[in-house]
């Protein structure tokens, strides 16, 4: 049984490399079908830890609060938007509550569109208001100047701190401190300027204009706030601090029902945003491996094709081997062992391929100055290399099997 | 007992309207002999060959190969006897392309239970036709005489019991022909069986007995008085 089966590998291995091109082109469908699946898993795996460890970079002990109403247990950015339930008072009803312990910062955010004016020069950018807290919150650092204290948060002068890109497009190279700047036709004082830090949770935070959010409001025309951010002194504590922030809330927008049912306010934690995204990104890269792997089929296709054409013109061939004691079963093993081969040194080149594919595009990102991990997995390998053995096996078994069956006369009396 | 026993031999085509392409062949061929079955194209003795070299099956009468009933075998069955037993040379050599003249030799051991060295015996065969300094050439790069021979050793090579030739001079000249006809002599001088299909008189007075074959038909069956001696001054160098 051994011996027989090595014998079928030695002419299969044989008769492949009597025909290279051949072999070669029937490999392409299969490298590029495992290179493809290697490469999008691994992008795939870089691309969400990427942006889990962005996430995460912020500590999962934050919980944010949007506005708008959920069902119990889903959560859905979208369903906050237009809606102005969520108020600074409610922040404030937070902030320093005695019924909630364990809260360290709280901070709320109305977002609008900033035109930023100063002399000749015009740009546009997301304007901020916040609280003097959100520093607490959120984290980051001043280049230069100081980020607004809650006094000067409760005065409603007009004051701002800049994002490290607007500085750059307004001032360029000249000094920002002190400067008088136009934010929606209102004069502003510049007190203070960020340290560029990129995109932070999909945000660009140097493209923004942080004012006062009191301040904002008016600029702006609301009465409302988009956003309510709480720091938790320790992450244990983020289900049971979420849970008096929901009680606190339905006090302060006196809703009766204790369930939920009517609140219109959302509370979310970092940690099951994590679980959220990565439950998200997950089916995206299982979608886009299985649509990789169609490539597979459209590989394997491709080698049945060129089999049942090879079958044709080895007629001859085969009658031979038949006329000198190959049984069905010889012929058999030979072209499936032939199809399997061609799969699986496909399938190999197309690992490597996709490998070397993948560490170019990591250090691509590097480069870009992403944190980008060259993830790749053992499983995606076994993975790969059993489906392409797998597509060898069904694609070339039709064709196998007809090999087999050929009369002998008939074959070797075909011309 | 004979190496092949043949009795009312038929062959039939088609399932309405039957076509016999063999009527009642009888026949025996010992071990030793050197036959050549003639005959015109048509004559069924294509047909006949095919039978006896296990390739296909008769529609109706006996054929005896060694003392056993070939109709009772099964399709493995006849692959392991012509494996082990019979030994094909072709008009059109069917030699594997794009392989080397040891490797086509070594083929038939590669179906088959003892191949041990087979190496050692492909060579021993490819000596004993004169092909022994074309051992690694490509069956692309030898000519057609050569390639005959090749053939003529991969029969050889497991020590087959009866050599059959389908018209192994058919797409050589005249000279080669001759070489070829010559090696067949001198294997059935060393007592192997040979059975030679053959349409050409020259070839088949090479043999020592001639069938001859019409419509289906046998039509004389004699043993040869003068053999004729196929003979060139350079066949083996």
């Amino acid at each position: 049984m051994i011996k027989a089966f090595m014998e079928s590998f030695k002419i299969a291995v044989t008769s492949l490399l009597s025909n290279k091109i051949q072999s070669l082109l029937t490999m392409l469908g299969i490298i590029i079908g495992v290179a493809s699946v290697i490469l999008i898993i691994s992008i795939g795996a870089g691309a969400q830890s990427l942006i889990l460890s962005e996430i995460k970079s912020l500590g999962t002990n934050l919980i944010a609060i949007l506005p708008g109403h959920s069902e119990e247990g889903s959560f859905s950015p979208t369903n906050s938007f237009g809606v102005t339930t969520l108020k600074y008072e409610d922040a404030l009803a937070l902030t320093d509550n005695r019924d909630i312990p364990n809260i360290e910062a709280v901070t709320a955010y109305s977002k609008g569109f900033g035109v930023v004016e100063w002399k000749s020069e015009t740009y546009n950018t997301t304007l901020t208001g916040t609280t003097a807290s959100h520093l607490d919150v959120m984290g980051g650092d001043l280049e230069e100047g100081h980020f607004f204290n809650s006094e000067e948060e409760k005065r409603f002068i007009r004051i701002a701190v800049l994002g490290s890109a607007v500085r750059k497009e307004l001032f360029g190279y000249s000094d920002a401190i002190g400067q008088k700047i136009k934010i929606n036709d209102y004069v502003f004082e510049v007190i203070g300027v960020m340290k560029e830090r990129g995109n932070v949770i999909l945000e660009d935070y140097d493209d923004q204009i942080f004012i006062p959010l009191r301040t904002a409001q008016r600029i702006l025309g609301v009465n409302y706030v988009g956003l309510i951010r709480v720091k938790v002194t320790s992450e244990e504590d983020i289900y049971q601090v979420e849970e008096n922030i929901k009680t606190i809330l339905r006090e302060q927008h006196d809703i009766k029902n204790r369930k939920g049912e009517n609140d219109d306010f959302m509370v979310q934690n970092i940690a099951k945003a994590l679980d959220m995204i990565t439950e998200i990104t997950n089916s995206l890269r299982y979608f886009l491996a299985i649509m990789a792997g169609l490539s597979l089929v459209v590989g394997g296709i491709g080698i049945m094709n060129i089999m049942l054409i090879s079958v044709t013109e080895r007629t001859r061939e085969i009658g031979l081997r038949k006329a000198v004691g190959a049984k069905s079963l010889h012929v058999l093993g030979q072209f499936l062992m032939e199809a399997i081969f061609v799969t699986v040194i496909g399938g190999v080149t197309g690992i490597i391929l996709g490998i070397i594919l993948s560490i170019l595009i990591a250090t691509g990102a590097h480069l870009l100055g992403y944190d980008w991990d060259f993830i790749i997995s053992l499983n995606s390998i076994f993975l790969a290399l059993g489906v392409s053995a797998g597509v060898g096996l069904f694609f070339g078994f039709y064709p196998a099997v007809k090999a087999s069956k050929l009369d002998p006369i008939t074959a070797l009396r075909y011309e | 007992m004979s190496l092949i026993e043949v009795k009312n031999l038929k062959r039939t085509f088609g399932e309405e309207v039957k076509t016999y392409a063999l009527k009642n062949a009888t026949f025996n061929i010992d071990e030793g002999e050197f036959v050549a079955i003639m005959g015109p194209s048509g004559s069924g003795k294509s047909t006949l060959m095919h039978i006896l070299g296990l390739l296909d099956r008769a529609s109706g009468g006996d054929f005896k190969f060694n003392n056993k009933k070939v109709s009772n075998l099964d399709d493995n069955e006849l692959a392991t006897l012509r494996n082990e037993q019979i030994g094909f040379v072709f008009q059109s050599f069917n030699l594997l392309q794009r392989t080397t003249v040891l490797d086509n030799v070594t083929l038939p051991l590669t179906y088959s239970k003892n191949n041990f060295h087979a190496k050692q015996r492909a060579e021993e065969v490819l000596k004993k036709v004169g092909l022994g300094h074309r051992l690694h050439h490509y069956t692309n790069q030898i000519s057609g005489g050569e390639k005959q021979r090749v053939a003529i050793a991969r029969a050889l090579v497991n020590n087959a019991s009866v050599i059959l030739a389908d018209e192994p001079t058919g797409n050589l000249d005249s000279k080669s022909g001759a070489q070829i006809m010559e090696i067949l002599q001198k294997l059935n001088d060393d007592g192997n069986t040979i059975i030679l299909v053959t349409h050409e008189t020259y070839t088949a007075e090479c043999a020592k007995r001639i069938i001859k074959m019409k419509d289906g038909e046998i039509i004389s069956d004699k043993k040869l008085s003068n053999q004729r001696r196929a003979h060139n001054n350079d066949t083996i160098k």
